[in-house]
């Protein structure tokens, strides 16, 4: 039997502490966290740099390192710093041994590197070693050169691999949201199946409990199968919210493809082994012959400026299709005649707030808003440039009539400037797998001393 | 004739990855979970949507009374034209779609 601490969905969010507490005293015998996602867009692989702030990630992980030592057990995160970059897992190592210094601790860490050259890809892909998934993008040699991170996401044998090292500490870059949870279950044997599926359902922390706010569960795996049980005392979870959690962010509700298989969990059965505990039975993992990781990649696509205009008398409310029109057909003139810009070097569209800014051309429902948002938006190959048209839409956004006859109108800027650089764009390119000869092809552990000196 | 606004059932849309959404209808009860998996159209979704029905695949989950559907991102997560990064707002389409 495996009991596995999972503090919350993932490192920066907040968790209740008096869970984490009860957490610790059921005395596991490993901490795992995730630390990321794709979920908030491409910014942060293409950068290489984190969604949540420096502060909030240094306070949880002081946290973890407290309850670590307390136990004396190793601590896995999973996807450092949102998106798993080298850069990101460096980051976080900085932060381990500064509040490992702050605790007088001293640690064995471990890191797994995941971050792929883009030259390699690019030959992989030439030798017919990266397949696409579904809904993936149109891929080419050029498009995986022109990419700024490309990162291969790893399952639990990188991980197994890097606690097999002795580390107290493991700060993994890119892997699967479950690997963290399911890597010492499955090498201590437990059921794969129920290990995966455990590691599934416990991934977002008590997101599959009652409180899903509440962060802290406790997975337990063993041979044939698992159970698990929130940590706030008014959490619960239930046959239904831990079976529900499989639909959550999941194509498909029944299978799980990881590195190496899949998970399937048709066959689970779910049992409430109290009013907050459930038990789980009957879930299946299939081994592959070969072994793929996905990969994920950003690129560079352009750098943006925002404008904003508000229009609040009801003649241009009513009309603000009408005047989006003339506002894109008379700035794009301007464009041309004053920059020598022609229409496939920028790009410029404007959003109507209140109209349809959230849905666009798949909106169905009109109704007459009290007043329109005008959201211009920019993007060009410079940040320089973006910003030189912003700056030259603005007296329109500003005053432009309806009709050249009309008396000069001025609407609403909520702020000035009224153009704000963005900064770059980044798109996401992949969506592919990569076949590797061994699992540790594309990843590269290190193991290193951090915070005080060991005695 | 209703429509799905109008059964207190609960709609949820989130990412599936970059280049999906997934779309889970949770029913209140079993007649209404009956109801949808009887007369609520996999074509009239992707109507809705603009996507041709081959590009949806739909689940009907009946321990949970949920319909699932997952389809391609209109357009990819965060790319120039993209108009909700998380793709929550999907389930809005959702509500107006009618059945029997």
């Amino acid at each position: 039997m495996t009991r596995v601490l999972i503090p919350s969905g993932v490192l920066g969010l907040a968790y209740d502490r008096n869970a984490l507490a009860a957490g610790v005293a059921t005395r596991p015998d490993i901490i795992a966290i995730d630390g990321g996602s794709t979920d908030s867009g491409p910014h942060y692989l293409g950068t290489g740099t984190s969604k949540y702030s420096r502060a909030a990630i240094a306070a949880e992980w002081r946290d973890l390192l407290e309850a670590r030592s307390q136990l004396d057990v190793p601590l896995v995160l999973g996807s450092a710093g949102t998106c798993g970059t080298d850069s990101s897992v460096d980051w976080m190592v900085e932060i381990t041994d500064e509040i490992a210094r702050q605790l007088g601790q001293g640690l064995r860490v471990a890191t797994i590197k995941s971050s792929v050259e883009p030259g390699s890809l690019a030959q992989a892909w030439e030798t017919g070693k990266i397949s696409e998934l579904s809904d993936a993008p149109l891929l080419s040699t050029s498009t995986l050169l022109s990419m700024s991170n490309a990162v291969a996401v790893m399952g639990v044998e990188q991980i197994v691999d890097a606690l097999s090292t002795g580390a107290d500490i493991v700060i993994a870059g890119r892997a699967t949201d479950t690997a963290p949870i399911a890597a010492l279950p499955i090498e201590r044997g437990d059921c794969p199946g129920a290990s995966w599926h455990a590691a599934k359902v416990a991934e977002c922390g008590a997101l599959c409990s009652t409180h899903p706010m509440s962060g802290c569960v406790v997975v337990e795996t063993d041979d044939c199968g698992f159970e698990i049980e929130p940590m706030h005392r008014q959490a619960k979870c239930t046959p239904e919210t831990v079976s529900a959690h499989m639909l959550y962010e999941n194509a498909d509700p029944f299978r799980l493809h990881e590195p190496g298989g899949f998970l399937d969990v048709r066959d689970a059965v779910y049992t409430a082994k109290s009013n907050r505990r459930v038990r789980v039975q009957g879930s299946s993992w299939t081994g592959s012959s070969d072994y793929r990781v996905k990969l994920e990649g950003a690129r560079l696509a352009g750098y943006q400026t925002t404008i904003l205009a508000l229009l609040r008398s009801s003649h241009y409310v009513q009309h603000a299709r009408a005047w989006a029109d003339r506002l894109l057909d008379l700035t794009r003139q301007r464009i041309a005649a004053s920059m020598a810009l022609t229409d496939g070097e920028y790009s410029l569209e404007f959003r109507l707030i209140g109209i349809d800014a959230t849905l666009g051309p798949l909106e169905g429902n009109a109704a007459n808003p009290l007043e329109v948002g005008v959201l211009g938006i920019v993007t060009a190959r410079t940040q320089e440039r973006s910003l030189e048209i912003a700056k030259l839409l603005n007296p329109y956004m500003l005053h432009m009539p309806l009709a050249a006859d009309e008396e000069l109108p001025t609407f609403a800027f909520p702020y000035s400037p009224a153009e704000t650089p963005r900064g770059p764009l980044y798109e996401f390119c992949l969506n592919h797998v990569l076949q590797l000869d061994d699992p540790m092809e594309v990843f590269r552990i290190d193991v290193f001393q951090a915070g005080v000196p060991r005695v | 004739m209703a429509q799905l606004a109008d059964l207190n059932l609960r709609i949820r849309s989130k990412n599936a990855g970059p280049f999906t959404i997934t779309v889970d209808i949770f029913c209140p009860d079993q007649a209404c979970f009956d109801r949808l998996c009887k007369s609520f159209r996999t074509s009239a979704v992707a109507s809705a949507l603009g996507l041709p029905e081959s590009e949806i695949r739909r689940f009907e989950i009946e321990s949970l009374r949920v319909v699932k559907l997952s389809f391609p991102r209109p357009v990819v997560q965060g790319s120039r034209l993209d108009r909700d990064i998380h793709g929550a707002q999907f389930a809005v389409l959702f509500e107006h779609i009618t059945v029997q």
